[in-house]
């Protein structure tokens, strides 16, 4: 099944300028950007390589191509427009409702939906969310949501950005947030990491696609600074997860004195594994507690019949399918395993082993970091 | 079909009702080169010298040439396929299918159809179902495999929004399983679907894997055909297509077409915005402009607001559904509609925006008039199309700002009793399509079929709008009803005004397209109830005869 990541929120949200940061931080992997939307396709010109009728040959093997107002008839007519890609981004359109579009998704044979992304203009929402004509269908849209992109931070003080995450720790209460500066939030946070395809989860295409990756996320991740963010505590704590800023948002300072730094040096991934036979749906609702400080969780791990389950956690969204025969994700030879996503600092490594009993697990092949978990 | 290029022909008839306020009744008709030359008697159109008079008419009655200023050429292509509607429709070649009237009949039907199929695992298509008169019953996948177990069947509901589908067309969609979670896909005991599938999304793998897509309904020249064959048995002799996508490589097929000597109509067709910005869509749309021909006038621009009422998907103000359904969905963000309709006003592009509830219609209103403010604009003729739930205080702005509106007034027929006991309860429906209201306050209004969501039939239209009778018989909406000389006037001078047309068709006078419908009473004479079975001769159009016996 290709995971299919659904991207809403209002006009001016910068969902665009969020799916131009994705197809930056592709590492690899090849995006087929799908947008379902009356403005103009926004791919940055450097990313566009080539045109082929009506779709857009990108850097790195991705694709970008509109579908008109039948999504579910666009979506079904992939496969003869474009050749086989690893993940699909939909860009909707401002006032569509994220989450009819991600199931519409499961009604397209071999698409899974993979999460919400939402993207919110966080000097505009409030009053978005009042607005006498799409006020309602904004706040669904935030209801919808499994990530929230609170973008656009840097234009409201702190003080504002504080009492907007009590608002949406309310108004958007499934979601996990994170604050953004021109959308620069880590690709891997949007559309899964990389290492996926380590796990086999997806099916075997993505195999090719991880020897190349995964140098350079980890890298990534290894050599950026550590960002002192933590959860945020609060409302915000209770219903619905705040994790960090691009500044460190306890800051009262005028300014922000050092430059941005990218958004993917603050997050980590982590390949993790059960000690044995385990109940999907517990380990599935145990990841999605927010306290544990994960974007994003994907994994297959073994029943105590032996069967295999593809375990899928964004945010607070879990989904728990059998593993397809055939595919890598039912090879019996491959151990249960799943990759964690967090942002760096946040990820509780004692507390993720509390709640799932899940242990590290070192990947040679991928070089993946173990995560820092207690021995017992 | 007969030419009368370059000789005068006078057509005598029993009655001409001209729509012309300078001489409303004659009983000849000069036709030269395709247009009117002059209305009167023999003597006061002698003067444009010799004609030949032509008295086939003698007995029969000449309204203007009916103009559908809300269909679509699709309804050509639907005739392919099996109809299953509950009420008698005819077919562009004439035949009568009578309704189907329970489940067993639809079924009945369908077995027939199978029985023609060579193929045992070709697809079978049926159309225009309408389970609401079943009563509570429901079809489900059981009933269509009872026709064939192997071959995929799915029938799309007479509103276009819900589709059901045998085992075999499920299984052809990869829906044959347990894990579905979608509204849209009502589950049995077993958790496998029931057989309706509600919703375009829903609907659409099913009917890509019997091969109907939405570009094989829109219109192809084997329907466009059908869909000219249905205009004359009704006496139209101007269409519109709203909306159509357009493809570049359609337009020389459909100027060909419609260019035949043969080719009874005059298509309208409007280019749907989706996919293009508002830039992109006027852009295109001048370009369009550009390549019209006599019969087909391309450069408009369809918009959808919403969605629709009996879907739920319209925009309601407060209270909102009646039967307690959750609001409705925008089709466009308000701020690509404002755009669209600015970009429209500065280059000339006429934009019809779909309206079906009255959040819609105030959006469409507040819109247009923020357009206006930034581009004053006399003549615009923004129309409203479908503009169903407008209260008064709405059509008194629309009359202060020069709008339009196209009404559904065939929903009073089709879905009124729905409408009264389920969508928006008696209050909203019985001042639902306001042509009273409208009239009388002064909006520039006319009436449509929306073909074929409701067959194409403008006389059915108009005594839809004079009587406002359901199918049950109740009657919805006395004060809203008009009289029959109005609603002539709506489905002949009024449409052709929503089109910017009204300087060539609508009326019968000097200078103007020889456009007829041909009757065989008198419209006026009959009772009002009886407006709707005036029989059709046939059609006149750009002075060529088309009698409904040769379509």
């Amino acid at each position: 099944m290709l995971p299919t990541v659904v991207v809403g929120g209002y006009l001016g949200a910068g969902k665009t300028t969020l799916v131009n940061r994705v197809l930056r931080g592709a590492a690899g992997r090849r995006i087929a950007v799908v947008v379902n939307d009356f403005g103009e396709i926004g791919i940055d010109a450097d990313l566009i390589e080539s045109r082929d009728g009506d779709v857009l040959n990108l850097a790195g093997g991705c694709v970008c191509c509109a579908v008109g107002s039948d999504l579910v008839a666009g979506l079904m007519a992939l496969p003869a427009r474009i050749s086989p890609p690893d993940v699909v981004l939909i860009e909707t359109s401002g006032v569509a409702l994220p989450g009819a579009v991600a199931r519409a998704v499961r009604l397209v044979p071999g698409l899974d939906a993979d999460g919400i992304v939402v993207v919110a203009d966080a000097e505009t929402i409030r009053a978005r969310a009042d607005d006498r004509w799409v006020g309602d269908t904004v706040r669904q849209q935030l209801a919808e949501a499994d990530l929230l992109v609170l973008n656009k931070t840097d234009l409201i003080a702190p003080d504002a950005l504080d009492a907007l995450h009590a608002w949406l720790a309310e108004a958007a209460p499934r979601a996990v947030r994170l604050d953004a500066v021109e959308a620069d939030v880590p690709p891997d946070a949007v559309i899964g990491s990389v290492h996926d395809g380590v796990i086999g989860a997806v099916d075997g295409s993505v195999d090719g696609a991880v020897d190349g990756a995964v140098d350079g996320a980890v890298d990534g991740a290894v050599d950026g600074a550590v960002d002192g963010a933590g959860l945020a505590s609060g409302p915000g704590a209770r219903r619905g997860t705040r994790l960090g800023a691009a500044r460190p948002h306890r800051s009262r300072g005028p300014a922000r004195l050092a430059p941005p730094r990218p958004a993917a040096a603050d997050y980590e991934t982590r390949l993790v594994a059960p000690a044995g036979p385990i109940d999907p749906q517990a380990l599935a609702r145990a990841l999605a507690d927010p306290t544990l400080g994960l974007l994003r969780a994907k994994g297959v791990v073994r029943d105590a019949e032996g069967v295999a389950w593809v375990v899928q956690v964004v945010g607070m969204r879990v989904r728990v399918t059998p593993a397809v025969p055939g595919t890598p994700a039912a090879d019996p030879v491959l151990p249960s395993r799943l990759v964690l996503i967090g942002r760096r600092g946040a990820l509780d490594a004692e507390a993720i082993h509390a709640a799932t009993g899940l242990r590290p697990l070192v990947h040679a092949a991928a070089g993946l970091r173990p995560l820092d978990m207690p021995q017992d | 079909m007969t030419h009368t290029a370059g000789r005068t022909v006078v057509y005598a008839a029993r009655r001409i009702h001209t729509m012309d306020p300078a001489r409303p009744q004659a009983t000849h008709v000069a036709v030269r080169d395709g247009r009117v030359l002059g209305v009167g008697t023999p003597e006061s159109l002698r003067g444009w010298g010799p004609f030949d008079l032509d008295e086939r008419f003698v007995h029969r009655v000449l309204l203007p040439g009916f103009v559908e200023g809300h269909s679509h050429v699709g309804e050509g292509t639907y005739w392919r396929y099996v109809y299953c509607g509950f009420f008698d429709r005819t077919d562009p070649d004439g035949r009568v299918w009578p309704g189907a009237r329970s489940i067993e009949a639809v079924v009945a039907r369908l077995r027939e159809a199978h029985a023609g199929l060579a193929d045992p695992k070709a697809p079978l298509f049926g159309w225009g179902l309408d389970p609401l008169y079943f009563g509570s019953r429901r079809m489900t996948r059981h009933d269509l495999d009872a026709v064939s177990p192997e071959r995929p069947i799915g029938i799309v509901h007479a509103s276009g929004h819900i589709t059901n589908a045998s085992t075999a067309a499920l299984a052809l969609a990869g829906y044959m399983r347990t894990d579905h979670d979608h509204p849209g896909i009502p589950l049995d005991d077993a958790r496998l679907p029931m057989g309706e599938l509600r919703g375009p999304e829903a609907m659409m793998p099913v009917l890509l894997g019997l091969g109907v897509d939405r570009a094989a309904l829109s219109g192809d020249e084997v329907g466009l055909r059908a869909f000219a064959r249905l205009a004359v048995r009704t006496g139209t002799t101007t269409a519109t297509d709203l909306a159509t996508p357009i493809p570049d490589d359609a337009i020389e097929s459909l100027l060909r077409v419609t260019g035949e000597d043969s080719f009874p109509l005059r298509v309208v067709p409007a280019m749907h915005v989706r996919g293009y910005t508002p830039k992109g869509a006027v852009e295109r749309a001048i370009g369009l402009r550009a390549r019209s021909s006599d019969r087909l006038r391309l450069g408009r621009v369809k918009a959808h607001a919403d969605g629709s009422i009996q879907g739920f998907t319209a925009r309601m103000r407060w209270p909102g559904y009646h039967n307690g359904a959750p609001q409705g969905m925008w089709y466009i963000e308000p701020e690509t509609l404002r755009a669209l309709f600015a970009l429209g006003l500065e280059h000339g592009i006429q934009i019809h925006t779909h309206t079906n509830g009255d959040a819609a219609i105030d959006l469409a209103i507040e819109s247009m008039a923020s357009a206006l403010r930034a581009h004053p604009s006399p003549d615009h003729r923004f129309v409203l199309q479908h503009c169903q739930l407008a209260d008064s205080a709405q059509l008194r702005r629309m009359k202060a700002l020069g709008l339009c509106a196209n009404f559904f007034a065939n929903h009073h027929f089709y879905w009124g009793d729905a409408h009264h006991d389920q969508t928006v309860g008696p209050d909203r429906a019985e001042r639902m399509n306001p042509c009273r209201s409208a009239q009388d306050i002064g909006v520039a209004y006319t009436i449509h079929s929306d073909a074929p969501v409701t067959p194409l039939g403008p006389l059915h239209v108009a005594w839809c709008a004079v009587n406002r009778r359901t199918a049950s018989g109740r009657l919805l909406g006395a004060h809203e009803r008009i009289p029959v000389a109005d609603a002539l006037r709506a489905i002949t001078l009024a449409a052709a005004w929503t089109l910017h047309l009204d300087g060539e068709i609508g009326s019968i006078e000097c200078g103007k397209r020889a456009d007829f419908a041909v009757l065989e009473d008198d419209p006026l004479e009959v009772a009002p109830e009886a407006l709707k079975d005036v029989g059709v001769w046939g059609t006149v159009q750009d002075g060529r005869l088309f009698p409904a016996s040769g379509a």
